[in-house]
């Protein structure tokens, strides 16, 4: 099964609210050897859930 | 009694903070607010010491805004979001990136950065209203999907449509704003 990488970002997106089934887990895995752009956006939207669990748990500001 | 009441008061602006990035509305923010403080003053007995106060608040403040969004969201229905033509543009007609992203170097050091936080409270705000109210109540809140679903009134599949459409439009006004300058 070969995805686009739109297929792909919409799977590595709901991969962070689902579980992917097995099939979909192996696409993304294989797409992601051949394609740096979609394995940067996994990293990126990754780090967006770290990044919003920081707001409002920051220190006071003045 | 006079203590605790100035120990929780003391925690208002940062309960203010807190909600305003769930709640656009800054009266519901307020609101949402003032509730908790009144819960927290006549149900003293449920913190007890056990953790830590703005923790025990935090706690409270979450589902009382959960509670003001399910009202919000029965008074005046979010309307379904219009297609952004930006948004369309990022894939090729065969799902291809028309830009491939690139890697973001030294991201972690950013979320030490009081200016990138500011930037990032600032993409939120251009979100679309519904867009952002699933994003901030799974990311934020830390709900699952079948929960936001049941809030929002919107089916599944379109709760995961909203969750990857917040998340691309955010990754894009970071480069833009934050990763590329």
């Amino acid at each position: 099964m070969m995805l686009s990488c739109k297929e792909v970002t919409e799977l590595v997106s709901q991969r962070l609210d689902r579980r992917l089934d097995f099939g979909e887990r192996l696409a993304v895995r294989v797409h992601f050897a051949i394609c740096s752009g979609c394995s940067n956006f996994a990293r990126q939207v990754e780090f967006l859930r770290r990044a919003v669990r920081h707001l409002g748990h920051e220190p006071d500001r003045p | 009694m006079q203590d605790f009441k100035a120990l929780v008061e003391g925690q208002r602006a940062y309960l203010l903070r807190y909600a305003r990035l769930q709640l656009r509305d800054p009266h519901a923010a307020e609101d949402v607010v003032q509730e908790t403080l009144l819960a927290a003053l006549s149900g003293r007995s449920g913190f007890a010491g056990r953790s830590n106060l703005r923790t025990w608040l935090t706690g409270i403040l979450k589902h009382k805004i959960v509670d003001a969004i399910r009202r919000l969201s029965r008074e005046s229905p979010l309307a379904g979001e219009e297609e952004d033509a930006d948004f369309e543009a990022l894939f090729d007609q065969r799902g291809h990136w028309s830009e491939m992203p690139a890697a973001w170097p030294g991201a972690d050091s950013a979320l030490e950065q009081k200016e990138f936080l500011i930037a990032l409270e600032q993409c939120l705000a251009c979100l679309p209203a519904k867009t952002a109210q699933a994003f901030m109540m799974r990311e934020h809140l830390g709900l699952e999907t079948a929960e936001i679903c049941k809030e929002l009134g919107v089916t599944p599949t379109h709760c995961w449509v909203l969750l990857y459409r917040a998340r691309v439009a955010l990754r894009r006004c970071l480069e833009t704003n934050w990763f590329a300058t």
